[in-house]
């Protein structure tokens, strides 16, 4: 921009603001154009929606009286709604024990990998990989099947044994059955994001702390996964979204265990049978929008406790 | 630089009218995406969901019999997956068919949200003799009717002949013989003899209507008022019943219309199965009585509790509803009363199992009276269980909020497989649960 007015006769003042002003224009207009597509669709497809649901559940809709407008009562009825709760509680529970238990393995998977440059090695990570890439309800179907007591392979390991196979999809071991699918589905994607900001280290410093005498284990917890720590950070904050929107998996279980898995069984699932088959789209818009909220304050208070090893956000 | 912007500029509307078109493409009630084809042009076309097995052949034989009305049929999935597109459809006010396939326990569910058309005014009188009066009742809401009845789920009890024979029983006249049996059975280290299976509330609901439970009263003349009776003695003493059947171990716990459940049918882990008319045709799709288990089956009548009064149930059955959003609802009614309602339709319907048909015509022809069915080892099951059960049965009526009060019911008995509950208490949290939601929804509880 000063090239441009630097290369002319002088103006006055006033010119110059002038002229300064329009090339302002079109570089805004311009500006705008471009970022006009990703704006429209981000409208359309993410505000938008947002904003209706926002809108809905501030109404409320009766089978007899209609529909009238009542503010915040279905979020005080979700805080005092025993299915929301316990579904939230469900959540938090899986979270506590899910998260560090994939983070663990990915993190334990991804150092062996990078230690390791062996073609087993690069075979192995695309194996540990692969169940991502399988689609969650295929996964989930499946596990459904090898859960099962009639023809899944665990009544004949069991029986080897002299044992009776655990049924994960009964009421008390469904968490662990769920634990399973979950871990075996994202460890492997964690491990790879793991393992790419593990390439992404200067092997420089491995070799200097070698000479100082450290040994692999020490190279490991002193050197690599402090400087990981955004990676490790990064994936914590996915796994924690991914797993209070819990879906996918107990709504495919459901079709064989309908009794251990109920409608409420995590709050996004309670959201979509008010929604969907209850017809209450006002109240199921309330409880996401109470979901979101408990997701934002799980996130930031995550974040707000590990600010100083961020590098993103 | 004026190109570019002209290009940006093109490519930014470009997108939107990509948005527009997007928008603007209706949902599933357009004509232009028939699962069936329409051979006949220029002629008035209503459109219909469904998922009977046979439904192409149904719409083909309707097509070729009519030239003033084509059918357009689309199949957008079974039971669950079709409510669910269709209340979002009456939410959304666009979307729904003409002419919808429903069970009958949903029709009042979708009647009080105004979606259906009452189609006593559309030539009722003209087929009114054709179905029972248990059937009509099932499709009614008050004195209007909203449906026309297609096929039906009188209920008996299918149990495998082999067991029966090893353990030497003969089937159970009484649900106390059923529990004397099962203990027999079990006590010689025999399979289970029954089972409980959670998401089958439906089951539950009927053998309670069996026992004198009557659990919802809805008049639509008064529509702020229901009865809710969930938590009576005959409520109370099924759901004990069967609770204490599977406490002793005499009846499984596995949700049923599952492979787990399938497969156990066929390696004979359960004697007993306590069905409807239709599971003979859903059993054998699903793989049961073709290989070992060929010709093990056959169908008793259900068990009584007062053998001096005995009382027949239903379980499932469908008809064919006309919603408010058909832009032509005599055309659609005439659809509704049409479908499925010819011989050849029926007769490929009762022959393969597919439906227990409804329909007089259909219900008088020998060839079904006396038909010997297959699945049973030739067993003539229609004269013997089935007919009879269906004759005797008087039609109920059913919640405006059916959905809600099977999920709950489901949750309630899960909590009693898991023996944290007796049968009597499950019954008293289902009627505080159900009774709060009508409460919730508008409704005057009585």
């Amino acid at each position: 921009m000063t090239l441009l007015t630097e290369k002319r006769a002088p103006r006055t003042q006033h010119e110059k603001r002038k002229i300064r002003g329009k090339v302002h224009l079109r570089e805004h207009l311009m500006g705008w154009l471009f970022v006009g597509p990703f704006g429209v669709v981000f409208l359309a497809f993410l505000i938008a929606p947002l904003g209706y649901a926002l809108y809905l559940s501030l109404f409320q809709k009766k089978l007899i009286g209609g529909t009238s407008f009542v503010l915040f009562d279905n979020y005080v009825k979700a805080f005092t709604d025993p299915s929301f709760l316990s579904g939230v509680w469900f959540v938090l529970r899986f979270s506590l024990v899910s998260i560090p238990l994939q983070i663990l393995i990915a993190l334990a998977l991804a150092l062996i990998l990078d230690a390791v440059t062996t073609l087993f090695a690069r075979f192995s990570r695309l194996m540990i990989f692969l169940p991502y890439a399988i689609p969650t309800v295929i996964g989930a179907v499946m596990w459904g099947f090898l859960y099962s007591k009639g023809f899944g392979p665990l009544t004949d390991i069991f029986g080897l044994f002299g044992a009776t196979a655990p049924d994960f999809l009964s009421s008390d071991l469904i968490f662990y059955g769920l634990l399973n699918v979950v871990t075996w589905q994202w460890a492997g994607y964690y491990m790879i994001i793991l393992y790419a900001a593990l390439q992404g280290v200067d092997p420089t410093l491995y070799e200097a702390a070698r000479m100082d005498g450290a040994g692999r284990w020490q190279i490991a917890t002193r050197i690599k996964i402090p400087l990981i720590a955004p990676a490790l950070i990064l994936i914590l904050v996915f796994s924690l979204i991914g797993t209070l929107q819990f879906f996918n998996e107990p709504q495919i279980l459901r079709y064989l265990a309908a009794g251990t898995i109920g409608t409420d069984f995590t709050p996004n699932m309670y959201a979509y049978q008010q929604a969907f088959s209850l017809a209450n789209f006002n109240y199921g818009s309330a409880i996401s929008f109470a979901l979101g909220g408990i997701v934002f304050i799980c996130v930031y208070a995550f974040l707000f406790f590990t600010r100083k090893r961020r590098s993103f956000l | 630089m004026k190109r570019r912007r002209i290009l940006a500029t093109v490519a930014m509307l470009a997108a939107g009218s990509g948005l527009v078109a997007c928008s603007s493409d209706g949902g599933g009630s357009d004509a232009s995406n028939c699962t069936n084809t329409i051979t006949k042009q220029n002629v008035p076309v209503v459109t219909m969901w469904g998922w009977y097995p046979n439904t192409q052949l149904v719409v083909d034989n309707f097509n070729k019999q009519h030239d003033d009305v084509q059918v357009c049929w689309t199949n957008v999935g079974q039971g669950g997956d079709e409510y669910d597109k269709f209340q979002t459809a009456i939410s959304a006010g666009t979307g729904a068919p003409d002419v919808i396939m429903v069970e009958a326990d949903r029709i009042p569910t979708f009647q009080i949200q105004g979606a259906l058309v009452d189609i006593k005014q559309y030539g009722y009188d003209a087929v009114k003799a054709n179905y029972g009066e248990g059937a009509w009742k099932d499709v009614s809401v008050g004195d209007k009717v909203y449906g026309v009845p297609v096929d039906g789920g009188p209920m008996g009890m299918i149990y495998r002949k082999d067991i029966f024979d090893k353990y030497k029983i003969t089937p159970p006249k009484t649900w106390a013989e059923y529990e004397q049996a099962a203990q027999k059975v079990k006590d010689a280290g025999g399979p289970l003899f029954g089972d409980l299976g959670a998401n089958v509330p439906a089951v539950l609901m009927a053998l309670q209507i069996q026992k004198g439970a009557s659990p919802f009263t809805y008049d639509p003349a008064q529509p702020k008022s229901i009865g809710v009776k969930l938590n009576d003695q005959a409520s109370k003493d099924v759901l004990d019943y069967w609770g204490g059947l599977a406490k002793k171990g005499l009846v499984g716990t596995q949700d049923q219309f599952t492979p787990e459940y399938i497969s156990g049918v066929i390696n004979g882990n359960y004697a007993t199965y306590i069905s409807a008319a239709w599971a003979p045709g859903y059993l054998t799709g699903a793989g049961v009585g073709k290989g070992q288990d060929t010709g093990k089956f056959a169908v008793a009548p259900l068990p009584q509790w007062d053998p001096a009064n005995p009382v027949q149930v239903n379980w499932g059955g469908s008809a064919f509803s006309v919603t408010k959003q058909a832009k032509k609802p005599e055309l659609a009614a005439k659809v509704a009363y049409g479908l499925y309602a010819d011989k050849e339709s029926l007769t490929d319907g009762w022959t393969n199992q597919i439906i227990f048909p409804l329909n007089l015509t259909a219900l008088k022809d020998p060839a079904f009276v006396d038909l010997k069915v297959a699945f049973f080892d030739g067993q003539q099951a229609n004269k013997e269980v089935y007919l009879p059960a269906a004759d005797a049965y008087k039609g109920v009526a059913y919640a405006p909020f059916g959905q809600y009060y099977l999920d709950a019911m489901t949750k309630q008995v899960s909590e009693v497989i898991k023996g944290s509950i007796t049968g009597s208490q499950a019954a008293d949290r289902l009627q505080e649960d159900v009774a709060k939601y009508a409460k919730e929804q508008g409704f005057t509880v009585q």
